[in-house]
């Protein structure tokens, strides 16, 4: 049967995770984004201390959608600190096996706080991700890493700090194009991975983004994920790339779900400006009856509502196993823009006070942007959503 | 528990619309739109399928399914996909069954509803839109005057589908400041169907203006009684079914011109493997799905009869908006083919600029 319906215990974790980001992120949302690099040691701890309640587990389903949209509502680069295995973790589940779920993650809730983080982009190639030159080889004893990852999310926490890990693509055989290409897993701390810059971004200040560098990183053999065997065979698709594309599957419709929380933050603060000057949007009016103002929130809240019932179907098409390719791209690509031009719009209907950093409408203006681009830029969902409905290999549409 | 499978007696009924729509209406839809008329057959055909009946309870001689805005919402869009003019056609009874089914007393009920259970389409209609700059819904010109035991109507209608040959017509008009439906039979002194319209679009379907001059009906011809409607609900419900229809005809839009670019051969490769074009495609496709799911939610809303007023206003404004923007690319995607009527994209993207215009032409 259709249904929007929430259960009342998840109406309740609903509103603990806007509590929670009201209470948590709000505060130091401003302090973190003008003293980038700084980590937030104190919220930290209180999230790991509350991390049994279940407000801040990712979780693939429906609901999380509307738990992720709101601690992103508090704050998206503060979300971003979460301890958690995170995109590591989103590669883990997708492509290792039992054995390697439990010895990588079975204990990440433990102890101190613990990241994880996935190193896909080099300096070279972005979008293309096949054309990745990070290499892994097998020299007897076990993989030698070389190569530089750059733009990686988490990328700090999780190479520093003990019991944290970074999910690292590298290529076994750069001869064999995709086919080669495999992930890693690289424990914290490793001897031969660094981290050699943080970069100064835009937006989501709070979350590290960095550049790691791997010089002779040894591995133990059993940390690849999926099979070590390279098949040359003609179907250009292999495992090993499939299993970063089901990744993103996965980890897509969770961006469109940080990328809502923005664009919320932004249309509340609009909302409850124009309610103080007494402005109420007249819903259901005629077109020509309504305000510029009233026409200009009306699409703003249409296009968010779109975008949020894309992304509700995409998670809970994964919760119910059902392959989410297409709908989790289309979930990706218009939440992305829908929440890019939500904030713009908010900025420019509060004139001054949208632009001032005196509040936070310019920040999530600047946060909002990154939804946009990261997990794949909406240039390259709309791509996957073409061969899709298309019908068309990567070689019948570039 | 939030669910985006539609339930089994739901899948039924979508694939018996979506059966007709394709053998039935997309073999005639063109020649439907030249000739400005749908045979009697096919919608006499389509009448016998329940599409509007099996929304009235067994009491009133029906089969007595639930009336579910979902249901009627996939119902719509599968047959828009076939054909608006047709779809406005088949389901234009409904304007007149559905808020009596919903609001009135049991006495309109008994009156009514068995008309609409019997083997023959039954001729009814509802007129809402007026001719006039401006048209607010919530605002009418027509106007409802209590005199005695009576009301006297007056005013100018518009886009009132069938009205040449509708038996009963539910006419809204101003009465005390807002918005109240009123029944009206054929015949009754006052009542004028005027010229058949000469529209853009959806021209299989007859509209005519109509004028009421002191046209007189008894008060309990009021729409619910002496607690008259709520005018809102039936403006939400149908905002839906027009939003459903919107889709329906973007999504044939979408499928053909995507067929045709992947026929399509220019410099050597079909067109759709150019991103110009895909791209194009793509954004069609997820402004399709995009508006689907407000559709179902506003209709969920519906269902649980709660105030939908907020959903139904903003899918609409949104479906209004994707359902040009979807067909004109499809014109676009064809080209110079696109512009002739040999194609049917042309007549997609005039029907679909009529949705803005056809408030309470299409209700679920």
């Amino acid at each position: 049967m259709i249904d929007f319906e929430l259960t009342p215990e998840q109406q309740a974790g609903i509103e603990a995770a806007h509590e929670a980001a009201e209470e948590l992120f709000r505060p130091v949302s401003r302090y973190y984004d003008e003293h980038e690099h700084e980590s937030p040691e104190e919220l930290i701890d209180n999230i790991w201390k509350r991390r049994g309640e279940g407000l801040f587990d990712l979780g693939m389903d429906a609901v999380a959608a509307f738990r992720i949209e709101e601690l992103c509502w508090g704050d998206a680069g503060l979300f971003l600190c979460i301890p958690g295995p995170g995109l590591g973790g989103a590669a883990i589940f997708a492509s290792g096996t039992k054995e390697q779920l439990q010895r990588f993650l079975g204990s990440f809730n433990e102890g101190e706080p613990k990241w994880g983080a996935m190193a896909m982009t080099e300096p070279a190639c972005g979008s293309d991700t096949s054309a990745i030159s990070a290499s892994a080889a097998d020299d007897g004893s076990g993989w030698v890493l070389n190569g530089e990852k750059i733009f990686v999310t988490w990328g700090k926490r999780a190479a520093e700090n003990p019991g944290g890990l970074v999910v690292v693509w590298a290529t076994v055989d750069k001869s064999a194009g995709r086919a080669g290409m495999k992930s890693f897993v690289v424990p914290a701390g490793t001897p031969g991975m660094r981290v050699e810059k943080l970069e100064k971004k835009l937006g989501i200040r709070a979350s590290d983004t960095a550049t790691l560098i791997f010089d002779n990183c040894r591995i133990p053999f059993e940390n690849i994920l999926g099979s070590p065997e390279v098949k040359k065979v003609d179907k250009p698709q292999t495992k090993g790339f499939k299993g970063a594309m089901a990744t993103f599957d996965a980890t897509r419709p969770i961006v469109a779900a940080m990328a809502l929380g923005v664009g919320r933050a932004a249309l509340d603060f609009v909302e409850e400006a124009l309610d103080k000057e007494g402005i109420s949007i007249r819903y259901g009016l005629p077109k020509q009856k309504l305000t510029g103002l009233e026409r200009d929130v009306i699409e703003m809240e249409a296009n968010y509502k779109a975008a949020k019932l894309l992304t509700l179907r995409a998670l809970w098409m994964m919760s119910q196993f059902q392959p989410n390719n297409l709908e989790a791209s289309m979930a990706k690509a218009k939440a992305g823009l829908a929440v890019t031009k939500i904030t713009q719009k908010a900025v420019e209907i509060m004139g001054p006070l949208g632009y001032s950093r005196k509040y936070l409408l310019e920040k999530w203006m600047r946060d909002a942007k990154i939804n946009d681009i990261f997990e794949g830029t909406g240039q390259i969902n709309m791509l996957i959503v073409a061969r899709r409905i298309l019908d068309y290999s990567r070689d019948q549409l570039k | 528990m939030i669910s985006f499978s539609p339930t089994e007696e739901q899948k039924m009924i979508v694939s018996m619309a979506r059966q007709f729509a394709n053998d039935e209406m997309r073999k005639i839809y063109r020649e439907c739109d030249e000739n400005g008329s749908t045979p009697d057959t096919v919608i006499d055909t389509a009448w016998k399928m329940g599409f509007v009946s099996s929304s009235i309870p067994e009491d009133y001689g029906a089969c007595g399914g639930e009336h579910s805005a979902i249901t009627g919402s996939l119902i719509a869009e599968e047959l828009a996909w076939g054909d608006l003019s047709m779809t406005m056609h088949i389901l234009c009874p409904a304007l007149f069954a559905y808020p009596i089914l919903g609001m009135s007393p049991e006495t309109q009920k008994k009156k009514y509803l068995p008309l609409f259970c019997t083997e023959k389409y039954k001729g009814a209609t509802a007129a809402l839109i007026e001719p006039r700059f401006g048209f607010d819904p919530y605002s009418l010109s027509t106007i409802a005057q209590p005199d005695g035991s009576q009301y006297a109507l007056n005013g100018e209608k518009c886009y009132v589908p069938l009205a040449a040959q509708a038996d009963l017509f539910l006419v809204y008009a101003r009465e005390n400041g807002s918005s109240q439906g009123f029944i009206i039979e054929k015949n009754t002194k006052g009542l004028e169907v005027g010229e058949r319209e000469k529209n853009m679009g959806i021209r299989a379907l007859a509209t005519y203006e109509i004028s009421l001059k002191d046209c007189r009906i008894p008060k309990e011809n009021r729409l619910g009684g002496e607690k008259g409607c709520d005018f809102n609900h039936i403006m939400n419900r149908s905002q839906v079914a027009l939003s459903a229809m919107a889709v329906g005809v973007a999504k044939a839009a979408l499928e053909y011109s995507k067929d045709y670019a992947k026929e399509r051969v220019a410099f050597g490769q079909p067109i759709a493997s150019r991103q110009a074009i895909a791209f194009m495609l793509a954004e069609m496709a997820i402004e399709v799905d995009a508006t689907r799911l407000m559709t179902w939610e506003a209709a969920w809303k519906l269902d649980r009869k709660e105030d939908a007023t907020k959903e139904a206003s903003l899918v609409k404004a949104y479906a209004d908006d994707m359902v040009v923007m979807v067909s004109d690319r499809a014109v676009q995607i064809l080209g110079g083919h696109g512009y002739v009527r040999e194609h049917p994209v042309e007549l997609w993207l005039r029907n679909g600029r009529g949705f803005v215009t056809f408030d309470g032409m299409a209700i679920v």
